[in-house]
């Protein structure tokens, strides 16, 4: 007790403790072997994409843009090859990313943070960007060499030209982007020529510096430190799923053989280069950490040692926690694929997909606004008939014109005048909605005050398409004096 | 402080301050905040001889940059106006009823004129026209005055009894209080004129209604009651009433004519907004 309560008294002994760590520069080895290829394979393919995407065409007819991929900001519509998306339909956005979340839950329970380490634009273009170093500066240990070298010339001349490439894949990477959002071949032509608006060179300005910054720059600080993703992956990840992991049963202890006998050691031989060629700069013989964005090239790493020294290969591997612990006892390994989870995570995808089909399948190709006026609530016409003013607007959401007829249900008498249109009162008008287009009516409905039963009475608009014939309802209310 | 005291951890000094053993450190500014600050310092310093900024007893520093406020908003005002021009020479040039007839002339005027009711017109007349007793609906299809666009643009330009030299002017003679009519005569005629509107039943306040109607009304309001509306004499045989719809308050009206005052807004307004505005009351719903 008497020591316990010393030790609380006794004054802190630490002589300098920092708090604060600097980052420590990482600089990744170059390595060949099957997932380097495929990252190569996978970055080849999505930047493809980014950059062909906006060049693909697609006819949709005049006075409609006909790139098959574009957010139209001008035209407020956002084109999916034949899908068009109007402003109040961006549910199907979400939709979108929550598939895009649920997808990503289930390919990490399945295989680890495979979407990090080969799909993530922040380590596609961090690969790019290490690419241009490499060609410019060397191999990781030429690169450290030169960053504790003096100040030269040819240091300085290096140095600039790798900003320099950098910088110019940062432009190319900030104007694609714009290409999403506006006619890319027009926009292309108008952004060399200096003819684009201000917003568009801001727009490029700013793209092209996060991607400089965050690829060049900050690179894994970005996935350790700014993504929230790594901080619950650990919730998808069970002793099932597929991870990069270092068989440490059959790695330990490690240490160099002396001539070939290897006593009571294991098969890692410390080499080290497993920890030189990560991206985040961890050791993942310490097991699992926030850091891994399971790149696997580390086992590229580790399967050429294991190749050169004539040893089996997988030291580290994409393999289950369970596995391994299986190996270790000398079990058999099975994995195994379909867990509960995966079930859970794979229903929710389809359902909401089947959803997200059946909705863009069966979605109206017209849409009613209609807007009441309040103030004046009703007017009194001088034959004491009652009348009621409407804002009615009809969005035309199919690539015809179109011409509806508009009547009024559950009011029998009423008449009805379009400002613009028919001049007198009449059961029933005839209104022309351009293709792609909202046509704006003020609709007066007049009705005899005898024909009301009470205060406010239901009504109901309803559109008849001429040319299919087609009705759509819009329910509303007609007011009249107090009964 | 002499025997300043140093932070074993961080190297920092201490304020001296204390609280339950924990002490407060002094820590500086980070430099980058210090440096903006300064140049803050150094940028007011030129904004002071720049811009206006500092006051004198009867005026203030005027800027060696010929800066004002006021300047800048004149200067947008007549950006806009110069903006607004090819709208408003069409405007000025054409009369209601041309402007009326193209659509596209017409849709600036609705979102001219609706701003333009909003703030002249609306305090009387409602939102939207929706009237008030004593002043009238402009949603419904009755006219005082007349509902063309031409006759509505002649009354909101001169206005009502509003002592502009060309003002539309009526007056209904004060029946009782100059003794034209008597209590019982007023109480006839305010009976015919509700049977006018809604049809009842004729009795014989009715018929000698008529026979008072017949002499001093149907100068004004037409034989049949049915107004005219070149002499500003209302419609009574509809549902539409100024003040309100009862024999007493039309014996009242008879008895003790009250006359509303619409102001004339040449003068207040712009011919161009005058026509924009006329354009728009047209539009509520009655213009004829």
């Amino acid at each position: 007790m008497d020591m316990n309560v010393k030790k609380i008294d006794e004054p802190r002994q630490e002589a300098k403790e920092v708090l604060y760590a600097s980052r420590v520069k990482i600089q990744p080895q170059n390595i060949s072997g099957m997932f380097r290829q495929l990252k190569w394979a996978t970055l080849s393919v999505l930047l493809a994409l980014y950059y062909g995407l906006p060049w693909l065409r697609w006819d949709r007819g005049p006075g409609v843009p006909d790139q098959a991929i574009l957010a139209d900001m001008t035209g407020r519509r956002l084109f999916i090859f034949n899908i068009e998306i109007w402003p109040q339909e961006i549910y199907y956005l979400t939709g979108l990313l929550i598939i895009g979340a649920i997808g990503l839950f289930l390919v990490t329970a399945l295989a680890g943070r495979v979407w990090c380490g080969f799909a993530c634009p922040q380590t596609i273009w961090t690969d790019l960007f290490m690419l241009v170093e490499r060609w410019v500066e060397g191999d990781r240990n030429k690169r450290m060499k030169m960053d504790d070298a003096p100040f030269s010339l040819a240091k300085l001349w290096k140095r600039i030209l790798k900003h320099s490439i950098w910088m110019l894949i940062a432009l190319a990477t900030g104007g694609a982007w714009i290409w999403y959002f506006v006619d890319a071949p027009t926009i292309t032509v108008d952004i060399l020529t200096g003819q684009a608006s201000s917003t568009v060179y801001g727009f490029i300005a700013l793209f092209t510096g996060t991607t400089y910054i965050l690829a060049g720059l900050a690179r894994e600080q970005v996935c350790t430190y700014m993504c929230p993703w790594p901080r619950f992956q650990g919730a998808m990840f069970d002793e099932d799923s597929l991870i990069v992991t270092y068989e440490e049963w059959r790695g330990e202890p490690r240490g160099k053989a002396k001539g070939k006998e290897l006593g009571n050691l294991g098969d890692c031989v410390d080499c080290n280069l497993c920890v030189n060629v990560c991206p985040t700069g961890i050791d993942i013989r310490q097991g699992q950490q926030m850091q891994c964005i399971g790149c696997a090239l580390c086992i590229d790493a580790c399967n050429s040692i294991m190749d050169k020294l004539g040893r089996e290969p997988n030291l580290i591997a994409y393999d289950s926690i369970a596995n391994m612990n299986a190996r270790a006892e000398g079990r058999p390994a099975k994995t195994r694929l379909i867990r509960p989870r995966i079930i859970i995570y794979s229903a929710m995808l389809v359902m909401i997909m089947a959803a997200m089909v059946y909705g863009l399948a069966t979605r109206a190709n017209l849409e009613i606004n209609l807007q009441r006026d309040r103030s004046p609530l009703f007017v009194t016409l001088s034959d004491g008939g009652i009348r009621n003013g409407y804002t009615l607007k009809i969005l035309n959401m199919e690539q015809r014109d179109r011409v509806f007829k508009l009547r009024t249900g559950d009011l029998p008498d009423a008449m009805i005048t379009v400002i613009g249109f028919e001049k007198d009162g009449a059961t029933s008008v005839n209104l022309p909605v351009r293709a792609d287009k909202v046509g704006t009516f003020r609709v007066f409905v007049q009705a005899p005050a005898d024909s009301l039963d009470a205060e406010a009475n239901e009504m109901e608009f309803v559109l008849t398409d001429l040319e299919t014939g087609e009705d759509a309802d819009q329910h509303t209310f007609f007011y009249g004096p107090k009964k | 402080m002499a025997n300043v005291e140093k932070d074993a951890i961080s190297g920092q000094e201490t304020t001296g301050h204390e609280w339950d053993g924990i002490k407060e450190l002094n820590t500086p500014m980070p430099k980058w905040w210090l440096y903006t600050y300064y140049v803050c310092i150094v940028f007011a310093v030129g904004y002071w001889v720049v811009y206006p900024a500092w006051p004198t007893l009867s005026s203030y520093t005027k800027g060696t940059g010929g800066y004002s406020s006021r300047g800048e908003h004149d200067a947008d005002l007549a950006a806009q106006k110069q903006s607004r021009s090819a709208w408003t020479s069409k405007f000025a040039a054409m009369n209601v009823d041309e402007i009326g007839g193209d659509r596209q002339l017409l849709n600036y005027a609705m979102a001219g004129g609706k701003i333009i009711f909003a703030e002249n017109c609306a305090p009387c007349h409602g939102t939207a026209g929706s009237g008030a007793p004593g002043y009238p609906i402009l949603a419904d299809d009755d006219w005082i005055w007349g509902g063309t666009r031409d006759a509505i643009h002649t009354t909101v330009a001169f206005g009502v009894r509003s002592g502009h030299d060309e003002t539309r002017e009526s007056e209904m003679p004060n029946f009782l209080g100059d003794e034209i009519l008597n209590k019982a005569q007023i109480a006839d005629v305010a009976e015919y004129i509700m049977s006018l509107s809604d049809g009842s039943i004729s009795s014989d306040g009715v018929e000698r209604g008529a026979v008072v109607f017949e002499e001093q009304c149907s100068a004004c309001h037409g034989e049949d009651g049915k107004g005219l509306p070149e002499l500003g004499g209302p419609n009574l045989t509809d549902a539409i009433w100024l003040y309100s719809k009862s024999k007493e308050a039309i014996a009242t009206q008879v008895s003790a004519p009250k006359h509303g005052v619409m102001p004339a807004w040449t003068g207040r307004l712009s011919d161009v907004e005058i026509k924009q505005v006329s354009l728009y009351v047209h539009s509520l719903g009655g213009g004829q």
